[in-house]
């Protein structure tokens, strides 16, 4: 099993749900988060002062997979999620040890 | 609202009219329409500073901070309102000096339902209590105004002590000198007008100069009865008054009052912990739009109100205040758009304003062309002040009551001088002693009539920068001026108020 983690831009919440929905994807938390990568934020103007916003509001996606969907959903994603634009955020993937479906104690990947 | 008052009771009117009939003082009386005009206009004037103030400079501050900003409007609006009572009014509309009043109407002594109040026209009245309460509402938004100086930063108890101060020997004396005038029926010397000639030199001084009067062999000799006279009833005016100075609404007594209170108040408390470092954001526009526009019709009431009747005059105020203040709303954006990138929302309300604060002196003197220019100006001034000035002298107006309400309020009363010329469209300059003061207009002369703006302007300066000053030294060395650099952080709400807005 595969946790991953992934960072977007808020307007393409809709596409990468569709696109996660088209490859079977059940499962997915959606947190509102602040962050910058390489695009350092961005500037705005309120009367005569200036703020660099350098925490830019962003998504984040955490889903678990099984490891033969793992390659498919970061590619899902990662189209879904493309603009070309600077700031279009990151996915990352990590190992994940172990599942419980809380409602039936099921554990591994039957849990996802 | 320039404005007088007699105390012809209606008793004595009365009396005086089955003694001696005279056309003249008998056909003083108050007219319903008018008198619901004013109760209407107060409301709204009302409504400029709870909520609307609150909501707009609330919108504008940081989260932690908004319910600090919205009970020092709140406060200071009932603070005033007593305070207005217990000696305001007396201070600022009865006989005193020419520059302070007297304390004879203090907690309204002598004032009940049948007192009146003189408007600008002969013989009309309005019922004293609707003039003491409109009045009251000018009084309660102008420290209001400065409260958005000084936002974020100053310790509650030190606010009380400011706006105490400042409106006792600020406001007041200003409102004083620019307003108080013996009022229309004043200057006819006769035995008929004898109670309103008593109430505007003494009693004995009046019968001395209707015995002069009556003595008068011919015309000439009238004549200089009647000046003396005359100088005799100016002698008891507000000193700007009698320079001729012209306020409509309150752009001296109001708007730089205010503007230069607050300019001083930024410097004096010094600026907001973190202030160029940290973003300082405002964390509701909706709130701040919300309080503009309640503002934006309040201010109907505001200046079309300041005519005091229900008539043209007061159309062509109500009018300027639209169209004034939708020139100005526009030329803000525009700035904007064209030297920042973006037409901001917060840009067309501070523009809309500034253009209600510049059309405020000016509102029943010129004419809708002239308001649409004092508006264009007033948006591109004023967006100059707040993004460049402010940027340039680097003090910490927070939510610019100076940008704003002082660079405002100069611009609309030197542009007023400009614009009350009747070759401009202007109305020219009244004379209020004329029977019928919508047609007899004096001369109006540039020099004379912007050394008279000046004088206004300059004297609101000094007045209130030496009173803005010394208040808030008073209330540095009493509370001190600003909480600790911890508590500061950590926003009034909590630190000073004990509760936040958003849980």
């Amino acid at each position: 099993m595969k946790y991953i983690i992934a960072i977007i831009k808020p307007h393409k919440l809709e596409e990468v749900r569709e696109a996660l929905g088209a490859i079977g994807i059940q499962g997915i938390t959606v947190t509102e988060v602040r962050g910058h990568g390489r695009q350092r934020g961005h500037t705005e103007f309120y009367r005569g002062a200036e703020y660099a916003v350098s925490f830019v509001p962003k998504l984040k996606l955490e889903l678990a997979v099984e490891d033969t969907l793992t390659e498919r959903t970061v590619e899902a994603i990662q189209t879904a999620a493309n603009t070309g634009q600077i700031g279009d955020g990151k996915i990352f993937v990590i190992p994940l040890e172990f599942a419980v479906r809380v409602r039936t104690g099921e554990t591994g990947p039957a849990a996802l | 609202m320039r404005s007088y008052l007699t105390r012809a009771g209606a008793a004595a009117v009365l009396a005086l009219a089955l003694l001696a009939p005279s056309e003249a003082f008998a056909a003083a009386s108050i007219n319903k329409g008018d008198t619901a005009w004013m109760l209407v206009s107060t409301l709204l004037v009302i409504l400029m500073t709870i909520p609307g103030l609150a909501l707009f400079y609330g919108g504008l501050v940081r989260s932690k901070n908004v319910l600090s900003v919205l009970m020092q409007v709140f406060f200071c609006f009932a603070m005033i309102a007593v305070l207005w009572f217990v000696y305001g009014y007396s201070v600022a509309f009865t006989n005193g000096s020419p520059f302070f009043g007297g304390l004879s109407k203090a907690m309204l002594a002598g004032v009940d339902p049948a007192t009146m109040a003189a408007t600008f026209s002969k013989e009309t009245y309005l019922p004293e209590f609707a003039y003491i309460i409109f009045q009251l509402t000018f009084a309660a938004i102008t420290p209001a105004l400065i409260v958005g100086a000084f936002a974020e930063r100053m310790k509650f108890s030190a606010v009380v002590i400011f706006l105490v101060i400042w409106f006792t020997f600020s406001y007041l004396p200003m409102a004083h000198m620019v307003w108080w005038w013996a009022g229309p029926d004043a200057y006819t010397l006769s035995a008929e007008n004898l109670e309103a000639v008593k109430a505007a030199v003494g009693d004995a001084a009046a019968q001395d100069f209707l015995a002069r009067l009556a003595a008068a062999a011919d015309d000439t000799a009238k004549a200089t009865v009647l000046a003396d006279y005359a100088s005799a009833v100016n002698a008891s005016n507000g000193w700007l008054f009698n320079w001729g100075a012209l306020d409509f609404a309150g752009g001296a007594v109001v708007h730089i009052n205010a503007g230069i209170a607050g300019l001083v108040a930024a410097l004096v408390v010094g600026k907001r912990v973190g202030f160029g470092r940290e973003p300082m954001a405002p964390h509701n526009l909706v709130l701040t739009m919300v309080g503009a526009s309640l503002l934006w019709v309040g201010w109907f009431g505001f200046n079309a109100g300041s005519n005091l009747e229900a008539n043209g005059l007061a159309g062509l105020a109500f009018f300027n205040t639209i169209v004034a203040t939708a020139a100005a709303a526009i030329a803000w954006t525009v700035g904007e758009w064209m030297f920042r990138g973006h037409p901001s929302l917060l840009g067309a309300v501070s523009g809309a304003v500034a253009g209600l604060v510049a059309i405020t002196p000016a509102c029943g003197w010129v004419g809708p062309s002239g308001g649409l220019i004092i508006g264009l100006a007033a948006g591109f001034i004023c967006l100059w002040a707040v993004v460049w000035l402010k940027a340039k002298l680097g003090y910490d107006d927070a939510l610019d009551a100076f940008g704003v309400h002082g660079v405002g309020g100069i611009v609309g009363a030197l542009l007023t001088g400009v614009f009350v010329n009747p070759a401009l469209g202007g109305v020219g300059v009244t004379d209020y002693l004329a029977t019928d003061t919508s047609t007899k207009v004096a001369d109006y002369v540039f020099s004379t009539q912007m050394t008279a703006q000046l004088v206004a302007v300059l004297t609101a300066i000094v007045l209130s920068g030496v009173v803005s000053f010394i208040a808030l030294m008073v209330a540095k060395v009493t509370v001190g001026l600003r909480p600790s650099e911890q508590d500061e952080r950590q926003g009034l709400d909590i630190t000073d108020h004990g509760e936040r807005a958003y849980n």
